[in-house]
């Protein structure tokens, strides 16, 4: 089932330094890359169907495309490794083991939107992964692969990390970029056109790390070579992971379009303990969760997870047992989402602050079936009247908890 | 005028910063860090610095820091252990993790010990959902926790 193509050298001894990068493949899609047109670049990358895989899933080529031509101001690449979304812990694997591909994946794709400098926004948490991505940065300016003449092919490159410093919503492109202009992170109004990012005013593609670590093999290889794996629809392949009650946790690179009980049963080595499996969050805590007798037939790609009513979003699965307390994880959640509401909109500030209350008063056996109706009522006040999907994401996962559990909270709470 | 100054090192690094970016602004964040890197915390002192130095006012100097979680705007012990409490650290015991922080050091979450060795935090997901339980002593990710493991990380400081 595994395949290996982001995940290549991870098993190799040293693959972080350049030496060893160089021995196994890295930079090799440089000479034919500046042969390419940036257009022709961006057509390889749409043929090949390459999905963003930092949750959204939108494809990656047609992001490009939007980049206009003519602009006045520079263009830029930012690279999104703000990886904080529960469950979640691909984009570190890629830097701690092969930043070489990353870099190699920022020079094509930077090379392809016409941008001089490119950012990575690494999440403040990940101090060991971001002195990583500087040593490698270094190398690579110091064997002229980055800075003024790249590779010797005549381009110019900067490429600088930037630290965050703990929120989670910088995860969301825009929010991100007013983090990188240095203000809080607050999500930016979304705009009733396709048009792409700006960053100081100048067009800008913000990319996921294991997206952009995708594209050396497309550009080496062409797309027919990265169509091979996956769907139809979901070409390619992904870093999955695992964590929670299951056996062998971590990150597995697999095609898109393999059965999650498979990859849970025989990569995952099955529940923990011996115990029966109760639900599993398919990608990072914002998707719907899954009871055990529903994931039956779903294979791991974007189509089918959206059939049965949830979405892929990082492929970070949340594996839990027959003895967990949904009710308790429902309020695990809410913490979360009650601390990481930026604040900017008040239905998403005071709503999962109210969910998450309600939740503790209901788990402290004083909730009565009314506070049921509540948690429903505030789904709905938190669904469509925000900035960004923050919180239309939080009212699906609760209405998700509290519909396919309703028996576990049921036996929780009074009858008046 | 401030009493606070950033040391040799940080201001090369601030200099060398200001080229990489079409806008000063966007130093705000990488000059905190520097000012929480060189004091331990960020204080009001060095908030009317970075200010001046990126040509804004305090007041936003001070939104920003006070956004962003990492940003330490009082002092913290010299080990600050931050214990991720998510879901999957929760699902691989986390609690148990917790609980034995407070019983051995005496403090609960959020407080510093008197002498200032160590302050206790607990964090949204670190991201290290596979190697779960997880914490971070100041800059360092510790993963697959036990409480024996714990312990000998502790009894070594």
């Amino acid at each position: 089932m595994i395949v290996k193509i982001v995940s290549k050298n991870f098993d190799i001894k040293d693959s972080h330094k350049l030496e060893v990068a160089l021995k196994h493949g890295r930079y090799s899609s440089l000479k034919k890359l500046f042969s390419m047109k940036p257009d022709e670049v961006t057509q390889e990358v749409t043929k090949s169907g390459l999905r963003g895989k930092g949750g959204g899933g939108a494809p990656t080529g047609e992001k490009w495309k939007l980049m206009p031509k003519d602009h006045p101001k520079p263009s830029y690449l930012v690279v999104n490794a703000d990886e904080s979304e529960p469950g979640t812990f691909k984009d570190r694997q890629i830097m701690e083991f092969d930043p070489h591909l990353l870099i190699e994946g920022i020079i094509n794709s930077s090379y392809a939107i016409n941008a001089h400098s490119a950012y990575i926004y690494i999440r403040g948490e990940y101090v060991f992964w971001a002195k990583r991505l500087n040593e490698a940065i270094k190398e690579a300016y110091e064997a002229g692969l980055l800075g003024d003449n790249v590779g010797g092919f005549g381009y110019k490159l900067d490429v600088t990390v930037h630290r965050g410093a703990g929120a989670y919503i910088c995860g969301e492109k825009s929010a991100l970029l007013e983090s990188l202009e240095g203000k809080r992170g607050h999500p930016r109004l979304k705009p009733q056109q396709k048009e792409p990012e700006w960053f100081f005013g100048g067009p800008t593609v913000v990319n996921n790390v294991e997206t952009i670590s995708s594209v050396p093999f497309i550009i080496n290889e062409g797309y027919e070579a990265y169509r091979a794996y996956g769907t139809e629809k979901s070409p390619g392949t992904m870093l999955f992971g695992m964590s929670g009650h299951i056996n062998n946790p971590g990150i597995y690179e697999l095609p898109f379009g393999v059965k999650m009980k498979d990859v849970i049963e025989q990569i995952g080595g099955g529940v923990k303990n011996g115990k029966k499996l109760k639900a599993v969050i398919p990608g990072g805590s914002s998707c719907h969760v899954l009871r055990a007798d529903e994931i039956e037939d779903i294979t791991l790609d974007y189509e089918s997870l959206r059939a049965h009513g949830s979405s892929l979003g990082t492929g970070g699965m949340i594996i839990m047992d027959e003895d967990t307390s949904m009710p308790e994880v429902m309020k695990n959640l809410f913490e979360f989402y009650h601390h990481e509401s930026c604040g900017q909109c008040t239905p998403c500030r005071e709503g999962c602050g109210w969910v998450d209350k309600i939740l503790a008063k209901i788990l402290s056996g004083n909730g009565y079936k009314k506070d049921y109706d509540t948690i429903l009522d505030a789904c709905d006040m938190l669904n469509g009247k925000t900035i960004c999907v923050f919180a239309p994401s939080v009212a699906f996962i609760a209405n998700s908890y509290i519909t396919k559990f309703k028996d576990e909270f049921y036996a929780l709470l009074k009858d008046s | 005028m401030s009493s606070f100054k950033f040391n040799e090192e940080n201001e090369k690094k601030f200099n060398e910063l200001l080229k990489r970016y079409p806008n000063k602004a966007s130093l705000s964040l990488p000059s905190l860090w520097m000012v929480q890197y060189q004091e331990g915390w960020i204080s009001e002192d060095a908030m009317i610095y970075l200010a001046e130095k990126l040509d804004t006012t305090p007041i936003d100097i001070q939104s920003i820091a006070s956004f962003y979680t990492m940003f330490n705007l009082k002092p913290v012990g010299k080990y600050h252990i931050q214990v991720c409490k998510t879901l999957s650290c929760k699902l691989c015991g986390s609690q148990e993790i917790r609980n034995h922080l407070e019983k051995r050091l005496g403090i609960k979450f959020g407080q510093s010990t008197k002498d200032m060795k160590f302050t206790l935090s607990e964090v949204e997901c670190l991201g290290s959902c596979g190697t779960a339980p997880v914490m971070q002593l100041n800059d360092d990710y510790i993963e697959n926790l036990t409480i024996e493991k714990l312990d000998e990380v502790l009894d070594k400081l």
